[in-house]
């Protein structure tokens, strides 16, 4: 017996005229939101989407035609036939006052602020500011003080608009930060013994528009202009939280969260976000390697490939694959488990898990790896003894495996096995008898798509250049399957996609270039699974 | 009675007419005054009536804003299947206010009284009484009434005999001007920080613990009590007879440079230049009035003219450029700077700013600044078009009005007394300043 589908009534719709253009919006929507349907920027600083509306920073007040006062933009529902002005002479009149009163005590910094060039207090006075202060008394101080965790508060370029507190209270569901004091005297402080050690409490330093809040890990690492950008998946863990990677000179400086309300809204954890420094690692496979008796050496792709499809030649291939690999790599290299017979299987490293209690199914998962659930759909088997079935005969193929945690029997197996190609990011120490070293772009170094644990298929962009020869595995996988005798060929990481979602139910009607930035959800079963 | 003084031949002593009688202060005494009939009578009616007559009366809030009594009441929607509270507003800390505190102090079974009525009349079961936290002998009076209602039976499960069930809970404040803002005094009685809600929603739809509301000032109240026992029509005998919007009696709290200092009641419409000469006994020996603020620190400054020609109701202020606020009526003579004075009221309003709104955190702190700095003799002339603007700026842009009330006296004291701010001016800076900026 199912359940009958749960009909949810259509909102009711409002029209209203912002800014000159006629907007129709669910009952309820605020005016910020609904001006963003308009195109048109409220300016603002303590409303978030995320968070309950708190109404204090008053740098959203609008001009409501007929209405006696400016109202707040995030406090204010639409209604029918309402005409807003966000440009008024009125409405700029009073964000200019905001902006002034902002700035009196605030630092004027910016030359040595982690916040500058991304700071919303800086756009803002820009934008719409006063072009010099009145303020002619001193301005008060406070020290900097260290909030725990991986967060530093600079009291003095505090704008109070309490974003962080609402974070902790009502998204984290843990009390730490509250307003001490009053009057000009207020500061954001932390309850007597408590710290922002909460898992997912660095989110704090995302939300807070100004540089109140900074990451001890990013602080004085990098001006904000200086950063490329690039869409991409937190590998971290089978949540698939969407990130974006920050990259400076070729070497991601910092992981930040891209929202996506399917899956992780607005947020990534604290143990994700700073999972990001083996992006850089240097000690990286640069160059295939092929064993010529003596020794692995220096080789290149053509030779490599070949040297790979003739160990494989009539053999069963054993595929060790991570499950932090893409679902294009995956699906390729189960096409080579299907061509030779062969047998495919991974181990995930598992940590405590730390929901987010006030977001629904979001949680820094378990299972520490991004693929978990596109292995095991793709007929990886996944143990905690992943080598169980390898035959003495087998060609083991360790397709960027992490071989540190199989446990000691595991790794002398590998060790005494004859058959051994490795296709990855690097090349694990006791494995100088491998026949062929094939090297990997990382997850930041090429572009393809992941399936969280709900299913959730979401690609992630280039971020940065491979080292050296490295390729992306579909690139490489491609190749090897082509030299074992395969006749497709595929010339993008879409083109590999194209072929999965032709072959497998999961991934049947999705498109590679339609799943956007923020991925789609299975048409089967798999949908809403975790709720 | 004019408490502490003989009550003055023009006075209509009303909710006052026991100040200063401590026999009043307990059960039997207030019963012997005709007290709890006003209750026995409501419990007799049913709320809708009791409503009507507070509507009838005219009777409007006495905390401030004026707003009529019977029509906030009339919000409070029965059977909603809510619980609905009464709260009553005592935490009176408007500077130059104290007619609740005495109201406490001497006739404390009247406010348990309003209570009991109030509730009754909104289809609540629960009144909070939200006492001001340095009110120390008026807590301790509430505190033993209350104990009294209950023992009587006239608060409790069955409250007169009535089978209905009224309580009325004290609770102490902790100190803070904001909580007297009605929907921070809610956010403090819940246990929060005392800051002001976004309004709407309203209390009449989401209050204490998120349940219909209604919220009313001690003397706002107390007069209630009056109007159910005496009638609508005789409330309304008080007044001027060509302003029915303003009626019964009020309690103006009077301190300053004034020879009689204390609370009055009279008559709505009542002539200020007698209330201030006559009740208040005029100016110390060898003084002259200067200034007055009429309604508590909030309201604009008037001049001495300006109040001579002033009746005292909530029209009759307004057409005097200020308003009736909460009945605190400050006075000053010519001995007082008012850059000084104006620069401390800054500085109360500085301090007490719960810090939730920009230009209020940051706007009653800079205020307090510019103005001490004048008044230490450092000024500008331009800092009194700043000081103009920035009151601009605080005017009727924040959550609460207590940013307002920050800029009024400054704002009205600029404007009316400019003379003694430019007399603190250094001359040497010039005098290229904006008339204009008068206006």
């Amino acid at each position: 017996m199912t359940a009958p589908p749960a009909v949810r009534a259509a909102p009711k719709m409002v029209t209203l005229t912002i800014e000159g253009r006629q907007v129709t919006v669910p009952e309820g929507t605020n005016l910020i939101e609904a001006a963003k349907v308009a195109g048109v920027l409220v300016p603002h600083y303590c409303y978030h989407p995320g968070l309950p509306v708190a109404g204090v920073c008053r740098m959203c007040l609008v001009d409501v035609e007929k209405a006696p006062k400016l109202a707040p933009g995030c406090a204010t529902a639409v209604a029918e036939g309402q005409v807003v002005h966000v440009h008024s002479e009125k409405a700029r009149e009073a964000r200019k006052g905001v902006l002034e009163m902002l700035l009196i005590n605030h630092p004027l910094d910016c030359p040595i602020c982690d916040q500058s060039g991304e700071c919303e207090l800086q756009d803002y006075t820009f934008q719409e500011g006063r072009d010099g202060s009145r303020y002619r008394e001193p301005k008060r101080f406070n020290p900097v003080e260290d909030f725990g965790g991986d967060v530093l508060y600079v009291t003095n370029r505090c704008i109070l608009c309490t974003r962080c507190v609402r974070f902790m209270d009502d998204v984290a569901h843990e009390p730490v930060l509250n307003v001490s004091e009053r009057g000009d005297r207020a500061t954001i402080g932390k309850f007597e013994g408590a710290d922002l050690t909460h898992p997912w409490a660095a989110n704090v330093v995302d939300l807070c528009p100004v540089g109140a809040l900074l990451s001890k890990d990013f602080l004085n690492k990098a001006r904000a202009w200086e950063l490329d950008r690039a869409a991409s998946v937190c590998p971290n863990c089978t949540q698939g939280c969407n990130s974006v990677l920050e990259v400076r000179d070729n070497v991601v400086v910092r992981m930040k969260p891209r929202s996506n309300e399917e899956v992780n809204h607005f947020y990534l954890c604290d143990a994700g976000r700073l999972d990001y420094r083996w992006l850089n690692r240097a000690d990286r496979a640069d160059q295939p390697l092929v064993h010529t008796g003596d020794g692995l050496e220096r080789s290149d792709w053509e030779p490599a490939i070949a040297r790979a499809a003739a160990v494989l030649a009539g053999k069963r291939a054993y595929v060790l694959a991570s499950p932090g690999l893409s679902n294009e790599a995956l699906f390729l290299l189960s096409q080579l488990v299907q061509r030779t017979g062969g047998a495919g299987a991974f181990r995930v490293e598992r940590g405590p898990e730390a929901p987010l209690a006030g977001v629904p199914d979001l949680a820094l998962r378990a299972e520490r790896a991004a693929n978990v659930m596109g292995a095991e759909l793709l007929g990886f088997a996944k143990g905690d003894a992943p080598l169980s079935g390898l035959n003495a005969d087998d060609v083991l193929v360790i397709a960027d495996h992490d071989l540190s945690q199989l446990g000691a029997a595991a790794l002398e197996a590998i060790d005494r096995h004859r058959a051994v190609i490795v296709i990855g990011t690097t090349l694990p120490a006791g494995l100088s008898h491998a026949a062929v070293v094939l090297p990997l772009a990382n997850v930041a170094e090429e572009e393809g798509t992941l399936t969280n644990l709900r299913g959730r298929v979401q690609r992630y962009f280039q971020a940065k250049a491979a080292p050296g020869l490295a390729r992306p595995a579909w690139f490489v996988l491609g190749d090897l399957l082509a030299a074992t005798g395969a006749t497709e060929q595929y010339w993008t990481p879409g083109e590999v996609f194209a072929a999965l979602a032709k072959g497998h139910p999961h991934f049947a009607g999705m498109h590679y270039d339609t799943l956007g930035l923020k991925g789609a959800a299975p048409a089967g079963a798999l949908a809403g699974a975790g709720a | 009675m004019g408490y502490p003084h003989k009550p003055h031949a023009r006075e209509s002593v009303v909710l006052s007419e026991h100040f200063g009688s401590a026999e009043a202060r307990t059960l039997a005494g207030w019963r012997k005054r005709g007290g709890y009939q006003a209750l026995e009578k409501a419990l007799g009616m049913a709320p809708a009536d009791i409503v009507s007559v507070v509507k009838d009366s005219g009777l409007r809030g006495r905390g401030g804003a004026g707003f009529p009594t019977g029509l906030k009441w009339s919000y409070m929607k029965p059977g909603d299947g809510k619980p609905h509270y009464l709260c009553c507003n005592a935490d009176e800390s408007e500077p130059g206010t104290f007619k609740d505190r005495e109201i406490m102090r001497w006739t404390p079974h009247a406010l348990v009284e309003g209570c009991a009525l109030g509730a009754y009349a909104i289809g609540a079961e629960t009144a909070y009484v939200y006492i001001r936290g340095e009110f120390t002998e008026p807590l301790q009076q509430m505190n033993a009434a209350v104990q009294e209602a209950y023992a009587s039976g006239i608060l409790g499960a069955n409250a007169m005999g009535t089978g209905k069930r009224l309580d009325v809970h004290v609770h102490k404040g902790a100190g803070a001007y904001i909580c007297g803002e009605e929907t921070a005094l809610m956010n403090s009685l819940e246990g929060k920080r005392g800051n002001p809600r976004i309004k709407p929603p309203f209390p009449a739809v989401s209050g204490v613990f998120g349940m219909p509301t209604t919220i009313n000032n001690v003397e706002t109240l107390v007069a209630a009590v009056e109007v159910v026992k005496r009638g609508a029509a005789w409330y309304k005998g008080f007044g001027r007879p060509d302003n029915p919007k303003s009626t019964g009696t009020k309690l103006y709290s009077v301190c300053g440079n004034v020879a009689r200092p204390g609370n009055y009641e009279v008559p709505m419409g009542f002539p200020f230049r007698d209330f201030l000469h006559e009740l208040c006994g005029g100016p110390l020996p060898g003084r002259k009035f200067k200034a007055v603020i009429p309604g508590g620190a909030s309201v604009p400054i008037q001049t001495m003219e300006e109040a001579e020609a002033t009746l005292m109701d909530y029209e009759g202020f307004v057409a005097g450029g200020t308003m009736l606020g909460s009945g605190g009526v400050i006075v000053f003579d010519d001995q007082q700077n008012m850059v000084k004075q104006i620069a401390r009221l800054a500085r109360f309003f500085a301090h007490e700013s719960c810090a939730q709104c920009t230009q209020c955190r940051e706007g009653t702190a800079w205020t307090t600044k510019i103005m001490e700095r004048i008044r230490d003799g450092h000024g500008t002339y331009e800092d009194l078009d700043t000081l103009l603007d920035i009151g601009e700026q605080m005017t009727g842009k924040t959550i609460c009005v207590l940013s307002d009330s920050c800029a009024v006296p400054v704002a009205s004291g600029i404007r009316k007394f400019r003379h003694e701010f430019e007399a603190l001016i250094p001359k040497k800076q010039g005098t290229a300043f904006v008339a204009a900026a008068v206006a």
